[in-house]
């Protein structure tokens, strides 16, 4: 604009006050003086100044509605500044009020500038609303049409829907399209209050006048992105419009410079790319009207090129037709080569779109990418980063990382720096051509992005180290750990590391810092020490350090070497035992007692490179069967639940109460139910009620709860048709099955979640398996008939077995081959069990959120009988082979170590202890594992994505390992 | 959707505010601050389009025209197209320079009233309503006719009583 060049003219204009629009000449004067204020804080004395006099003024008895307008201007010109002026919107409520048009419309438009859509003061003005929105006046209407956009929430959209509905017949066209828009903006705010009225914007898409055709376009646009299908009739109308607009057949006043209505085909295009998504037949209904628009679009106007833009998007949406194709390549050719960046950016843009249908199209614009690239202006070279975010692939990788690394380092934008950062980390995990490389491209986005990049990526990085690349070669392995150690300890000399960085170099230099003996022990740990001095850190990188510290030390003692501690690292551990985290405390002190330990108990305590390895968490603390067993040969009374200790047993429901505190240890918002006689249980629906209300009450769920109640959740009909079924008693029962359930699902979780993949787990997870089903027999045998024992057992071994299995999976999960071979011998033997390995693994592998398993509906009696059979079977081999071993206490005891995660501790565990006296109708627990079933897909989803993200040998990124593997 | 409507001086000072989701006058500050040290930073002869997700949250993009001492943005969603939003600017500023003959900062400053009046004719509810600045100008027009005969007092000098209805 040539004219706004005068802009610049100063501002002293008091002399032609009287020349300014009505408005007074105290406002001039605040415009003035605000325009000349030499500083920030000149100017906001003057605001201030203006609105304590606004304040008292505007208060005054009988101001005169003229001026109290110009108030009110004043205190939006205020407001705008920035500054508090909420002591005036009560007038502005009023003047809406007036029946001056000019008052009125002063008011409205204060009203949407100071007040948010839940302010208290929007109810004194609905009423006004509603009687404008009634008006003779067409103006004071769509005045009140646009308040009403602004102000009205969910809450009183009831309040005016009838009146702007009832605008849709209004006779003057531009109150029909603000009504339209108005009621657009009411589904944008919620959707359910006007879902009922869809079917007038279909009818306006036939109005008479274009606008309001053109106004309908936009919430149809927004139905048609929620629901593409139920709008695929209106296609063919869609297209009729767009040929008809690019045909001109619509009044001279739509052309926006020589374009017949460019808005509204822009708008049709969106839509119909939407409903030509993936769909042949509808595609082919778009072709034509597509190609007439290439063909007559103005390339020399930037609207034209808007269209021609959103054709091309159109296209590349749609099912391919390699002649619009061609159009579109042409098209994107011509904004790439253009000078203008914002043609470029466009061109970009659409190079994305196409490329996703046929990749080669981007070489030939190899160079002008790469111009883009190196253009100044940063809003084209982000998009092209996204273009090649998009384009890469493993041969070009390692280009277009360091490209995007360099980048990374270059700008201060930490909100950009995050996202490319990502970016790197997502590319470099799927495509990275060698580990060697990956690690050097973690290392430096750690360094240069560390604290923003997301946790899960330094724990991959740790993983990577620790499992290296493939069983086979450990000499590859063990080469990948030097050069990481090495690259670190150079990288540790650098100042200001961030301290997720900081954290994964302590635990590898703790791993691996010694291993190939190249490095001197006290070097190391001098190393160490000097990083929580030479860094400002926090409690976590010094947890880390210290723990890496006592790796050293322990593998030191257990290969019999004598260490010595070296004057920082002592006044270190010193420094931490009198640290105000308990955590550093108690990781000072073990430490401490670890030293003074001979080499075979820190041998098994913390074994050399068993990072990898599963630490089985034995909840049942069998290793204490032995014990229990002989106190109560020696006459000590049995262990009874708390539960039962409560004289609670014989009430049905009792466990739902119990269950709740011991899972989740919330507050309790409904009552306790009422005592009710045992025999309920056997009416299936008062079990499955019980079921149910358990998993109602809890706010705030959390990961373990999730687990829980997943496991839990399928007991409920089970339990059911076992009691009409076998009329087992069911004394007590859910209590029983319920915990053990809770718990070892847990500790997969957390074993999971901490670590990976072991490969000695398996073996301990049948053992313990075959282990937990001779125990479960063996609690169940008192009271029972035979037959219906074996029933029970067998049942119940089988859900036992399950939930012991979880875990174990779970941690094999990832490592792909192997392990599925070992799944399915263990599947095999315990057929029902074999849903269960897949569902409840992915569950637990998922560092994220959890998802809930619902509760299945295969009819549970099938399921029994199918079940019977096969996991009788399991319970007489695990009999014979439930090993005996030696209970590793001390690995328990310290498999707290967290960097390392876990260390394997053997959990064989003799099986004779008499646990509980409890009842029965264990019958409860065997068909959980069937109920899992329909889940299966879900959970092989999630395994997906699981695998996706994580870095590991097998899915979704073979190169990483290919050179490894061979 | 449109979600904002911003004209600023080169200073940062705002000249017209309208956000189509509220907020509060001291996040509207921070958001200009941000806008300001954004564009700013960026050399003349570079696109009009910024990504703004950093600032107005994600998705968003802006596109901005700098004109003598001003800045016009807008910021939208990605249901609209960039190119067809540096036309409504276009629309916006022809549709002020009718109205002002000779626009200026200044007018702007004092007018501000009238300048969301325009705006409200451009985008409503944050979404385009008219893209012709003649018809625009009708509608501003017909406001203003019909305010100066419902509110007879009027001390606004003649030269420019056709123009200036409030």
């Amino acid at each position: 604009m040539e004219q706004l060049k005068t802009i610049g003219r100063e501002l002293a204009m008091g002399s032609q006050g009287g020349a300014w629009a009505g408005q007074s000449k105290e406002f001039l004067d605040l415009v003035k003086s605000i325009g000349e204020a030499r500083s920030k804080a000149e100017e906001d004395r003057i605001i201030l100044l203006e609105i304590e006099t606004l304040r008292r003024r505007i208060a005054e008895p009988d101001v005169p509605r003229r001026r109290m307008k110009d108030y009110i201007i004043r205190l939006v010109y205020a407001e705008m500044l920035g500054h508090d002026a909420s002591f005036g919107y009560i007038h502005a409520v009023k003047m809406t009020h007036d029946d001056s048009l000019a008052l009125k419309r002063t008011g409205y438009l204060a009203v949407t500038l100071f007040l948010s859509d839940d302010h208290d003061l929007i109810i004194l003005i609905i009423n006004t609303i509603q009687k404008d929105l009634r008006s003779d006046n067409y103006l004071i209407v769509c005045a009140a049409l646009t308040a009403a956009c602004k102000l009205i929430n969910e809450e009183t959209i009831p309040a005016v829907l009838p009146q702007v509905v009832d605008l849709l017949a209004h006779p003057k066209e531009a109150v029909r399209k603000k009504a339209v828009m108005a009621l657009h903006r009411f589904y944008q705010r919620s959707p359910s209050s006007v879902s009922h009225l869809i079917s007038n914007f279909r009818k306006k898409l036939c109005d008479n006048d274009p606008g309001v055709m053109g106004a309908s376009l936009y919430p149809l646009f927004d139905f048609i992105t929620e629901d593409v299908n139920s709008y695929k009739d209106l296609v063919t109308s869609f297209v009729s419009v767009l040929k008809q607009v690019a045909e001109r057949k619509l009044p001279k006043t739509y052309d926006y410079h020589q374009m017949p209505a460019p808005f509204i085909q822009i708008k049709l295009l969106k839509i119909l790319a939407l409903l030509g998504s993936g769909d042949k037949q509808t595609s082919g209904h778009i072709y034509n009207v597509l190609s007439d628009i290439f063909r007559k679009c103005e390339t020399s106007s930037n609207i034209g090129n808007a269209v021609l833009y959103e054709c091309i998007c159109c296209v590349s949406s749609i099912y391919p037709n390699a002649k619009l194709m061609d159009s579109a390549i042409e098209a994107t050719s011509k904004f790439l080569k253009s000078d203008s960046h914002n043609l470029k950016y466009m061109g970009i843009d659409s190079l994305g779109r196409l490329i996703k249908i046929n990749p080669d199209i981007a070489e030939e614009h190899q160079l002008a990418v790469i111009d883009c690239l190196e253009d100044p202006d940063d809003t084209l070279k982000r998009k092209t980063f996204e273009l090649l975010y998009k384009m890469t692939k493993s041969s070009n990788v390692e280009v277009i990382v360091d490209r995007m690394i360099d980048y990374m380092i270059s700008i201060n934008d930490n909100h950009y720096k995050t996202e490319i950062a990502s970016r790197c980390v997502a590319l470099a995990e799927q495509f990275a051509p060698s580990n060697q490389w990956f690690i050097q491209t973690m290392n430096k986005v750690f360094e240069h992005a560390g604290d923003l990049v997301n946790v899960r990526v330094a724990h991959n990085l740790m993983r990577l180290i620790s499992e290296g690349f493939g069983e086979d070669d450990e000499g590859a392995d063990s080469q990948l750990r030097s050069s990481a150690v090495d690259s670190y300890l150079r990288i540790l000399g650098e100042p200001k590391l961030p301290s997720l960085f900081l954290q994964v170099i302590c635990w590898v230099l703790g791993e691996y810092g010694t291993a190939d003996g190249k490095y001197a022990v006290s070097y190391i740990i001098g190393k160490l020490c000097d990083v929580t001095e030479a860094h400002l850190c926090n409690d976590t990188v010094k947890a880390y350090a210290i723990s890496a510290i006592m790796k050293i030390c322990a593998f030191e003692i257990a290969a019999g070497r004598k260490v010595e501690m070296l004057p920082e690292c002592q006044s270190f551990i010193d420094e931490l035992s009198a640290s105000h985290s308990t955590d550093l405390q108690q990781r000072a002190y073990e430490l401490q007692a670890l030293l003074s330990l001979d080499s075979q108990a820190v041998g098994s305590v913390l074994p050399l490179d068993a990072s990898c390895e599963d630490i089985e968490v034995d909840k049942e603390l069998s290793f204490l069967n032995n014990f229990v067993q002989q106190s109560i040969e020696m006459g000590a009374n049995p262990y009874l639940p708390e539960s039962e200790q409560l004289g609670m047993s014989g009430v049905s429901n009792f466990r739902s109460p119990y269950q709740q505190e011991a899972s989740s240890h919330t507050l309790r918002f409904e009552a306790y139910e009422l005592p009710k006689p045992s025999s309920i249980p056997v009416i299936p629906q008062a079990s499955v009620l019980t079921q149910t209300r358990d998993l109602v009450p809890v706010p705030g769920t959390t990961y373990y709860r999730e687990n829980n109640l997943g496991s839990k959740l399928p007991t409920g009909p089970e339990a059911s048709s076992a009691d009409v079924g076998i009329k087992l008693r069911l004394d007590g029962v859910q209590k029983k099955w319920g915990k053990p359930t809770y718990s070892s699902s847990s500790s997969g979780a957390t074993s999971a979640e901490k670590t990976t993949n072991g490969i000695g787990a398996h073996q301990d997870g049948i053992r313990s398996q075959s282990r937990d089903t001779v125990y479960d027999s063996r609690r169940q045998q008192p009271e029972v008939s035979a037959e219906k024992q074996r029933l029970a057992a067998s049942l119940f071994s089988s859900s036992a077995s399950k939930t012991e299995k979880k875990p174990t999976s779970g941690q094999r999960m990832p490592k792909g081959s192997d392990a599925n071979a070992e799944k399915s011998s263990v599947a095999r033997s315990v057929s029902p069990g074999n849903s269960e390995v897949k569902t409840a693994a992915p569950d637990l592998l998922d560092f994220g959120e959890p998802v809930p398993i619902s509760a299945p509906t295969i009819d549970p009696f099938k399921e029994l009988e199918g079940l019977i059979g096969p996991a009788q079977a399991v319970i007489d081999n695990s009999i014979t082979t439930s090993g005996v071993q030696a209970p590793d206490l001390m690995a328990t005891l310290y498999m707290d170590t967290p960097p390392s995660g876990s260390r394997s501790s053997s959990s064989g565990l003799v099986s004779e202890g008499v646990y509980s006296t409890d009842k029965g109708s264990h019958t409860a627990k065997p068909t959980p594992a069937v109920k899992k079933g329909p889940n299966l897909q879900d959970a092989l989803g999630k395994d997906a994505t699981v695998r996706q993200v994580g870095v590991t040998p097998t899915g979704n990124n073979p190169n990483l390992f290919r050179d490894l593997l061979g | 959707m449109i979600r904002a409507v911003i004209v600023m001086n080169t200073q940062g000072k705002p000249r017209l505010l309208k956000f189509y989701e509220f907020q509060p006058p001291e996040k509207q500050k921070e958001l200009m601050r941000s806008v300001l040290a954004v564009l700013s930073g960026r050399p003349d002869n570079v696109s009009n389009f910024v990504e703004a997700d950093a600032i107005f949250g994600p998705g968003t993009r802006l596109v901005y025209k700098h004109l003598a001492t001003l800045y016009f943005i807008f910021v939208f969603d990605n249901s609209e197209n960039e190119l067809a939003m540096l036309d409504l600017i276009q629309v916006f500023v022809e549709t002020m320079d009718r109205c002002f003959k000779n626009v200026c900062e200044l007018d702007i400053v004092f007018n501000f009233n009238k300048m969301h009046a325009i705006v409200d004719e451009i985008i409503f509810g944050g979404q385009v309503l008219e893209t012709s600045s003649e018809q625009v100008m009708k509608a501003v027009e017909e406001i203003a006719r019909l305010e100066k005969s419902s509110n007879s007092i009027s001390f606004v000098p003649k030269a420019v009583s056709g123009r200036f209805g409030r």
